[in-house]
């Protein structure tokens, strides 16, 4: 009894090479056949439906950015939904239907609290047209807060004598999944309005590391990697690396040429639509770079002429295969800790959306850090609101500060004064 | 055997009492094989009680050692229990008060350091819980993964707070410029590093507890230091916004105890059953009278009301400015019923004594879902006080935890109702913007100040 316990013990994504010897052992004359039967029709159901997603991810690129905002949404809401499920499973909580009303209860509230604040910055001149968006964004943080109080005090009342512990988990598990999962997807939707490069490239880096690093182990695997997932090498962990640095500079040299992708999506209130046009910044404008000696002797060039972006997607990249797999080392440790093998089976062959999404956690962070500590400052338009909102006296403080910090800088002369 | 097991594999002082009846533990066990994976090995029955569906399973944590000094206990000797009880606990409620008032005269930089060690004590208190519910002593390597994420949230938000309010003095100094300008890269790659650290300390046996501290130590943080750092920034809006609310909190609890001792009868709520709704709503009238007179007292002086300034010529905080119109004396009319009552056509009130009701009124209705949220975790992990910090009253977070919802509301009615955004932040954000940027943003401004008459055209001589 306990060697079959043993046996079902198992990890989890350990192949099912018992099937395929045992097959081999029983049949000797058609091994071959069978043998790669089993073991490539499952590659196949992986590699079409990898395809898929991946023709499904240009065509809504293709369709723009209120589209994609829109599946970033469902994802979201996909992955909350795929941990409570879990949450419930491990403590057999089906059982306390007011909890499942107060999970989606939080994610509607901290969600609103997202979106107003985005809402608020992208669409300030839609916002101040409209007299209750105005009124909704001027006292936005205290509705939200408002919202999330009363889910709290309801919480609070829906304690029942018998099941504290389980109801305080389920919380504590609910607003975990809420910092993972809602964070990170408004981040990638700030990453998506400072231009649609800036979401394409990271989440392609990311898929592209995962794909190398699964071909590189699978064709030159040998040193295991990491004792959580053991399926992964050291050989496709390096060979991963490389070819996602590689693959990022050429991805984003074609991209950069492109000004739908490079332009920040503005909202225009004319046509009341999404429009991505623009001067494209010294960002995405080629400049000569001078190549440091001794690859020039490799490569027979003096100067090469890049984006100074695809500078900056070396460093997206190098984070996307190096620390990127952390994110699905914890996965894969949640998984095990809780004992699934997949997080759901929405996609067959590849587990559910979260199991797709587990490498993107961090990336997507990281990029936002990225882009406000290296690229840009501050949102010029939302400083333009907060200044307004000042007293008059402080405003005149810091239109004088800014003046005699323009004119140091040289900016300011008596000529720009009067135009 | 599998009992022995399991008294084998508790440690630390949750192990020392012997643990209830086993019956819990195959339930437990059962209930392993109904999820959703068949895959069962000997050391899921550990976990078979931290997943179980009731809480009669669980065996209660020791309380510690009682920590009342002896002088106290020796000059009480002579009373019976309940008056030596409430004694204890009325010394100790009067010595917390004083200090506190003590600490206000001592100004704004010990305050914050005050703040600052409160929310370490409570980190230290939940988690100390956390550690005994879990039994993961034997995990060294969590207890330094836990302080190492307090220190990272602790940095990134003062780091944030840093910048905004000693902008002078951060300008001045290269290093700290550096630090600001990546401030948040600088505290990401802290955290990712703690990340990072905690994947790879991931041990086999040990993966769900590990993941449950991860998560015990991440909602934690979200709660102390989160609310630490809005009581912060309140007190740096002025003292006032610091004091009357952290007081109205105390009031509602001492009064609503008192009204409860002497009136009580009708119960409140199943959590707490010592609490009454004549408690409730005496506690409520009260704390409400005691918020307006502390308001109008508090409002006359400057050291109170002015926001909290850091001088860079004098290296310290000075509290000096020409008051809002907000604590400035102003007429009100009563209304016609309320002047039957004073006798009087209108009344002197500070404006802020208004907002001080809103701020009371939530303190007395709202705070008290924080008590029995506190309640409510307490009898989930059975556990009578948080800790035994202080004798009589328990834990710093017993005493702490109706504020936790008091310092976002007080956060929040700020930025909504009273202020706008912090204007040196708004100078800071400027000054990093690109030249061009900043080019458009000042004539933009100067046509709108031009506009509303604030700033005066310049004719060119």
């Amino acid at each position: 009894m306990t060697e079959l316990r043993q046996r079902a013990a198992r990890e989890p994504d350990a192949p099912p090479e018992d099937k395929v010897e045992a097959v081999s052992e029983s049949k000797d004359g058609e091994t071959p056949v069978f043998f790669v039967a089993e073991r490539w029709k499952n590659w196949w159901v992986r590699g079409i439906l990898t395809l898929a997603m991946i023709a499904f991810f240009f065509i809504i690129i293709y369709l723009g950015p209120m589209v994609l905002m829109m599946i970033v949404m469902c994802v979201q809401i996909k992955c909350f939904h795929e941990i409570i499920t879990i949450g419930y499973n491990v403590y057999h909580s089906y059982d306390l239907p007011w909890f499942r009303t107060l999970s989606w209860y939080f994610l509607l509230c901290v969600n609103y609290f997202f979106y107003g604040e985005t809402v608020t910055d992208y669409f300030f001149t839609l916002v101040q047209r409209e007299e209750p968006l105005r009124i909704l964004s001027k006292y936005h943080r205290f509705i939200s807060f408002t919202l999330y109080l009363t889910g709290f005090c309801m919480f609070v009342l829906s304690l029942v004598k018998k099941h504290y512990r389980l109801q305080f988990y389920m919380f504590g598990w609910t607003h975990v999944t809420l910092l993972i999962v809602v964070t990170q997807s408004h981040l990638v939707i700030h990453n998506l309005f400072e231009g649609m490069i800036w979401f394409i490239v990271p989440i392609s880096c990311v898929i592209c590391n995962d794909i190398m690093a699964y071909m590189f182990g699978f064709f030159f695997g040998r040193t295991p990697l990491i004792k959580l997932s053991p399926k992964k090498t050291w050989e496709g962990f390096i060979g991963g690396f490389f070819a996602t640095v590689v693959f990022g500079l050429l991805l984003s040299y074609v991209m950069s040429g492109y000004r739908c992708f490079v332009c920040p999506v503005e909202y225009n209130n004319d046509t009341n639509s999404f429009t991505v046009d623009c001067e494209p910044s010294d960002l995405f404008r080629l400049q000569e770079y001078n190549i440091p000696g001794l690859i020039q002797s490799v490569i027979g060039w003096k100067t090469v002429q890049m984006y100074p972006f695809q500078i900056h997607s070396i460093a997206l990249s190098t984070f996307a295969s190096l620390i990127g797999p952390f994110g699905g080392f914890f996965a894969s440790g949640f998984k095990r800790a809780f004992k699934i093998k997949d997080f759901a089976n929405t996609i067959p062959g590849h587990g559910g959306i979260m199991d797709r999404f587990d490498c993107q956690y961090l990336m997507a962070t990281f990029v936002n850090v990225y882009i406000a500590s290296f690229i840009r400052g501050p949102n010029p338009s939302k400083l333009m609101q907060q200044f307004l909102t000042l007293r008059p006296d402080q405003q005149l403080h810091i239109f004088n500060t800014l003046k005699s910090h323009l004119t140091d800088q040289g900016m300011l002369t008596a000529a720009t004064e009067d135009e | 055997m599998l009992e022995l097991r399991h008294r084998g594999g508790c440690s630390g002082p949750g192990g020392a009492v012997a643990p209830p009846p086993r019956e819990g533990e195959a339930a437990g066990g059962d209930h392993e094989t109904e999820s959703t994976s068949d895959k069962e090995t000997d050391i899921d029955d550990r976990y078979g009680d931290l997943d179980s569906r009731t809480d009669s399973d669980i065996p209660e944590i020791p309380p510690s050692t009682d920590r009342t000094p002896e002088i106290l206990k020796r000059a009480l000797s002579g009373l019976s229990s309940r008056w030596k009880n409430w004694w204890i606990r009325g010394i100790l409620t009067l010595t917390m008060i004083s200090l506190f008032f003590l600490i206000i005269y001592m100004g704004s930089f010990m305050l914050m350091l005050l703040v600052l060690s409160i929310q370490v004590k409570c980190f230290h208190e939940i988690i100390t819980i956390g550690y005994r519910v879990y039994r993961s002593y034997d995990l060294p390597w969590f207890r330094t993964l836990s302080w190492y994420f307090l220190l990272c949230v602790n940095y990134f938000f003062y780091g944030e707070t840093v910048a905004d309010y000693f902008a002078t003095f951060v300008q001045r100094e290269e290093q700290l410029q550096f630090l600001i300008r990546y401030h948040r890269f600088i505290s990401f790659a802290l955290y990712l590093a703690g990340f990072c650290m905690f994947v790879l300390s991931l041990v086999k046996k040990h993966y769900r507890l590990q993941f449950y501290m991860f998560a015990w130590t991440h909602v934690t943080l979200l709660i102390t230091v989160t609310q630490s750092h809005l009581v912060i920034q309140n007190l740096f809006e002025g003292m006032i916004w610091f004091l009357v609310p952290i007081s109205s909190v105390i009031c509602n609890d001492i009064t609503a105890y008192l009204f409860g001792f002497f009136f009580g009868r009708t119960p409140l709520i199943k959590l707490s059953p010592k609490k009454t709704w004549e408690g409730f709503i005496g506690g409520f009238f009260s704390t409400v009278v005691f918020g307006f007179i502390a308001a109008y007292v508090l409002s006359k002086y400057q050291y109170f009301v002015c926001p909290v300034e850091y001088r860079s010529d004098v290296n310290s905080f000075v509290t000096e400015c020409e008051p809002s119109e907000l604590f400035q004396l102003q007429s009100y009319s009563l209304p016609p019923f309320l002047q039957a009552v004073f006798r009087r056509e209108t009344v002197s009130m500070y404006p802020f004594q208004i907002h001080s009701i809103a701020l009371s009124s939530f303190a007395s209705l709202i705070g008290p879902f924080g008590g029995f949220f506190a309640s409510g975790f307490k009898r989930a992990f059975k556990i009578k006080d948080f800790a035994n910090t202080i004798p009589g009253h328990g834990g710093i977070m017993d005493r702490f935890d109706c504020q936790y919802l008091m310092a976002t509301f007080v956060h929040v009615y700020i930025t909504s109702f009273i202020r706008g955004p912090n204007p040196s932040k708004v100078l800071q954000q400027l000054l990093v913007l690109q030249p061009e940027q900043q080019l458009n943003i000042y004539k933009t401004l100067k046509t709108h100040l031009i506009e509303k008459g604030i700033l005066q055209p310049t004719l060119k001589v």
